[in-house]
């Protein structure tokens, strides 16, 4: 971080050319480091000692990650190792569970998450969800996109028109559903239902959209077509995806942080902990933690 | 535009995105629709507290200076001084008790069919849509129903139908769904489990029922009966329609052959009488006869509620 | 040394006769209990057809027929029976009270369902479930000793001192809050959190979480419980015979600042007390006629009611 006076002018006219549509909402999408920079450089999240409670019992500690721009993150681990649960940290999803507490420090874009001033709403806006059991509304499909916009002041037809087609697009299910948006969206498939949510979750432009074990639910085809558009869309978005399936994070991330469950000795609960974090080839082939090399090699978990 | 930026641009960056994430404004809208939420919420409690104090202070004269006399009196519908809820307390616990008697055993006894045996048959299906009709009719109907066919049915056997036996049927046939349906539902939340144990080592299925079942389903079925009595003791139609008396009940000192043969009254119908007659006197006897119900009633649903969330059990 | 065991008669793996037998009995027993259900039903029915038949030949035999039944007023004494006035009548009071249980039993629906914490929801429960325990007649009371004269008579002038339909109204509205209340509570809460989530993660706030996601959701649950509170004011008797006024009888009208006649209100003047009306006379049957079409338009409404409600439990 360079604080030298010079290239702080120069930054900060171009920081507020770029940074200024980003803050008014929807017609924002250029960020500092815009979609040609290249992958990796600019860190989205930053966490330092993250810790999560619900209400005593500690579900994961010590976690320090940092999420970079135009990258897929995995977050990879067994059952019960709160990778979940620090996913949900980035978008202040924990909020919603009572009882439930962050220690540590979330920054996003340097910004502390959990600061006092911040708005969960905006935040929401800004980094996007899809959830493991797809979720759409009991509506149509268009009104499952427009939903986003409508939220946000959007009105006009045209405008909503052509934002349900492009998100559409985004999620190569376009041309399956473009005969039938005022149907339901309870009347697609699962793996169509997936696409639809992450449709929804692009249609108000996120910058960051986070996957809690998205293909789960889904049959092999679908998985392997969901794989397939998050690699299209990292060029635009950042993506950080909990997942079960090493192979899948194997796959498609570029980064992989894997957690592991330590008993505590006192209350005999289990409490999570990142153990390594590092670019996914060598997580896969050369782990620096024995845990890691277990993990991946299918000795536990 | 390519730009090669270094990793993370501090203040900045940090400076602009937290302008975007601030609180913008106080979100008005939310707040006023909360507000007026909650204030659905309180309004409906306000009025709550309002109904009983506006009791409490009317029937306070009454209460307080002659609670004996209040209570020991008989019905009396032309002197206020005279006025008192005895009569109607009496009555109220022998319907009470008819109601024990007869549409208790018989609901639990029906809810055991659908549970246990009849499951998914036909029967069962049509029974219980049968079952969900009859709690939605109104109080009325069922005076309707104690007036012709109880009423009827027991003036032939003595003269006089207009008993508080008939009361009590036409109250047993009012509160039976509720039994049912709570039965049902205490029956219900008696994991497989238990009934599977006892028939494994043989049991038949009365004997499974019996000794395994219902006993664990009693908290349920305990409080469901609860339920249903506080119910009956609140309602006035049916049993004003079967002839409960409103004016003047001239009973002295009866045996139970003559109370339960004869004319009767109940504590609704009281407060009915009562909130008919003109006159601030008549004001304060009703309010304190009022009470006197809804301590009742209220202390059986009380009852009931404490059950159940004594006994709720996570299995 | 030979150890003598008893063998077991393979073959006689049956039940022993004596509990066999108990079995069958215990199974009898709750099967008749199941039939009486029907017997009630079947009773109710029974007597409100032969009788509102009894009724209506029996008027049809009269002077003016079964015109009388469109008459100027209720007066059943004087044979003048009316029966657009007692519906007249039932609609305005269950309308007055919709006016009032809608608003307040929603509002505290859907609050306790998307925005009350579990400890406030634990508190306010049990005293929704006191207002309704209490006794029809404790708030017919309520109507003509507050809610007339503090409310009624003071916000429009030109209202009747001692009885309205409007005081009826707001009364049996009270009473209703508490049903629209729990039906419409557990259709909000049957709605599953995972469409909250979804709302939540494109950046909805509470607001527009409850009322464009989790409101439309629930839309049938909460369509039944509009109806169960209608049909339940529909047949709510004791607080208008108490403070409608009107016993003898009313001439048609719409004025809700007036007293009036409703269904259940002529039922029961018609049937109680020392003044009842026996026997085979016109008047009394009317009792059963009224009894008939207050059946009816209930069941109708009941079974909309239970339609709905089931639709809810499919779909989630």
């Amino acid at each position: 971080m360079n604080e030298s006076g010079d290239q702080m002018d120069s930054v900060n006219e171009i920081t507020d050319l770029d940074v200024a549509p980003a803050v008014t909402g929807l017609q924002q999408h250029l960020v500092v480091g815009s979609a040609n920079a290249s992958p990796g450089a600019v860190t989205v999240f930053q966490t330092t000692d993250l810790a999560v409670y619900y209400g005593d019992f500690r579900a994961v500690r010590d976690v320090d990650l940092d999420i970079r721009q135009h990258e897929i993150t995995a977050l990879i681990g067994p059952s019960g190792c709160g990778k979940s649960t620090v996913l949900r940290c980035f978008d202040r999803m924990n909020d919603l569970i009572d009882g439930a507490r962050v220690e540590g420090e979330v920054r996003y874009h340097g910004v502390d998450l959990y600061g006092p001033e911040v708005d969960p709403v905006e935040v929401r806006r800004r980094i996007g969800m899809v959830f493991q059991k797809p979720n759409p509304f009991p509506k149509s499909i268009y009104d499952n996109l427009a939903f986003g916009p409508r939220l946000n002041g959007v009105k006009k037809k045209a405008e909503l028109d052509e934002v349900v087609e492009s998100s559409l697009r985004r999620a190569a299910l376009w041309d399956e559903v473009k005969d039938r948006l005022k149907e339901s969206a309870m009347g697609l498939s699962g793996g169509q239902q997936q696409r639809l949510c992450i449709a929804r979750c692009v249609a108000v432009k996120p910058e960051v959209i986070l996957m809690d074990e998205p293909c789960s639910a889904l049959d092999p085809i679908a998985t392997a077509r969901i794989e397939d558009l998050m690699q299209e869309i990292k060029q635009e978005y950042t993506i950080v995806i909990v997942t079960h399936n090493m192979q899948q994070a194997a796959r498609v991330s570029d980064r992989t942080a894997f957690f592991t469950t330590e008993v505590n000795p006192e209350s005999d609960r289990r409490t999570g902990v990142l153990i390594e974090y590092n670019a996914t080839p060598k997580i896969f082939s050369n782990p620096d933690d024995e845990r890691t090399e277990q993990y991946v090699t299918g000795r536990f978990g | 535009m390519a730009l090669s930026t270094p990793a993370s641009i501090g203040g900045a960056t940090a400076r602009s995105y937290t302008e975007g994430l601030t609180r913008k404004g106080s979100d008005v809208r939310g707040r006023v629709v909360e507000g007026a939420l909650i204030s659905t919420l309180a309004f409906s409690l306000l009025i709550l507290l309002v109904l009983l104090v506006d009791l409490v202070r009317r029937a306070w004269p009454v209460l307080s200076d002659r609670p004996g006399a209040f209570l020991g009196g008989g019905l009396n519908s032309s002197d206020a001084s005279r006025a008192g809820v005895w009569q109607g307390m009496r009555g109220t616990v022998t319907l009470a008790i008819i109601v024990v008697l007869v549409a208790v055993p018989l609901g639990i006894a029906c809810a055991v069919y659908l549970e246990e045996y009849a499951g998914r048959s036909r029967f069962a299906k049509w029974t219980r849509i049968n079952v969900r009709n009859l709690a939605g009719v109104p109080s009325i109907v069922y005076g309707l129903l104690g007036l012709a066919i109880f009423v009827k049915a027991l003036d032939g056997i003595n003269g006089n139908g207009r008993t508080v036996i008939a009361g009590g049927l036409a109250l047993s046939a009012l509160v039976l769904p509720i039994v049912i349906i709570t039965a049902s539902e205490a029956l219900r939340a008696v994991p497989r489990g238990i009934r599977e144990g006892a028939l494994g080592v043989g049991a038949t299925q009365w004997e499974t029922i019996r000794s395994h079942v219902l006993p664990s389903a009693a908290p349920g079925i305990l409080t469901g009966t609860m339920l249903s009595l506080a119910r009956a003791a609140g309602e006035a139609a049916p049993v004003l329609l079967v002839g409960a008396i409103t004016g003047l009940l001239r009973t002295g000192d009866q045996g139970v052959i003559d109370q339960l043969s004869g004319p009767f009254t109940a504590m609704p119908v009281v407060i009915f009488a009562y909130a008919r007659q003109p006159g601030d006197d008549f004001r304060e006897i009703t309010a304190a006869a009022s009470i006197v119900l809804l301590v009742l009633v209220l202390a059986m649903n009380g009852f009931a509620i404490w059950l159940r969330n004594r006994y709720e059990r996570k299995w | 040394m030979a150890v003598n065991l008893t063998r077991v008669d393979q073959l006689d793996l049956r039940t022993r006769p004596a509990r066999r037998r108990r079995d069958r009995i215990a199974r009898w027993m709750f099967r008749s209990a199941a039939f009486t259900t029907f017997l009630v039903t079947l009773l109710i029915i029974g007597t409100l057809v032969f009788d509102a038949w009894d009724y209506l030949s029996a008027l049809a035999d009269t002077e003016d027929g079964l015109g009388s039944l469109f008459d100027i007023g209720w007066f059943p004494r004087r044979g003048i029976f009316d029966i657009g006035t007692l519906v007249v009548g039932t609609l305005i009071v269950t309308s007055i009270a919709m006016l009032v249980a809608v608003p307040l039993g929603l509002g505290a629906a859907i609050y306790l369902s998307e925005y009350a914490n579990p400890r406030l929801r634990r508190l306010v429960k049990p005293i929704i479930e006191i207002l309704a325990g209490i006794p029809s007649v404790v708030l017919g009371y309520f109507a003509i000793s507050f809610i007339n004269p503090n409310l009624v008579t003071k916000l429009f002038s030109g209202a009747h001192g001692a009885f309205t339909l409007a005081a009826a109204g707001i009364a049996v509205g009270v009473m209703t809050i508490p049903i629209i209340a729990s039906v419409a509570e557990d259709a909000l809460r049957a709605v599953p959190m995972a469409l909250r989530e979804a709302s939540f993660g494109l950046g909805g706030k509470r607001s527009q979480t409850t009322f464009r996601v989790v409101f439309p959701a629930a839309i049938s649950g909460i369509v039944a419980a509009l109806i169960l509170g209608i049909s339940r004011a529909i047949g709510e008797t004791m607080v208008v015979a108490i403070a409608a006024g009107a016993t003898g009888g009313g001439l048609f009208s719409l004025d809700p600042l007036q007293p009036g006649q409703t269904m259940t209100a002529a039922m029961a003047a018609l049937g109680f007390g020392s003044d009842q009306v026996a026997g085979d006379d016109l008047t009394f049957q009317s009792l059963y006629f009224i009894g008939l079409l207050l059946f009816f338009m209930t069941f109708a409404l009941n079974f909309a009611s239970d339609r709905l409600v089931a639709r809810v439990r499919e779909e989630y």
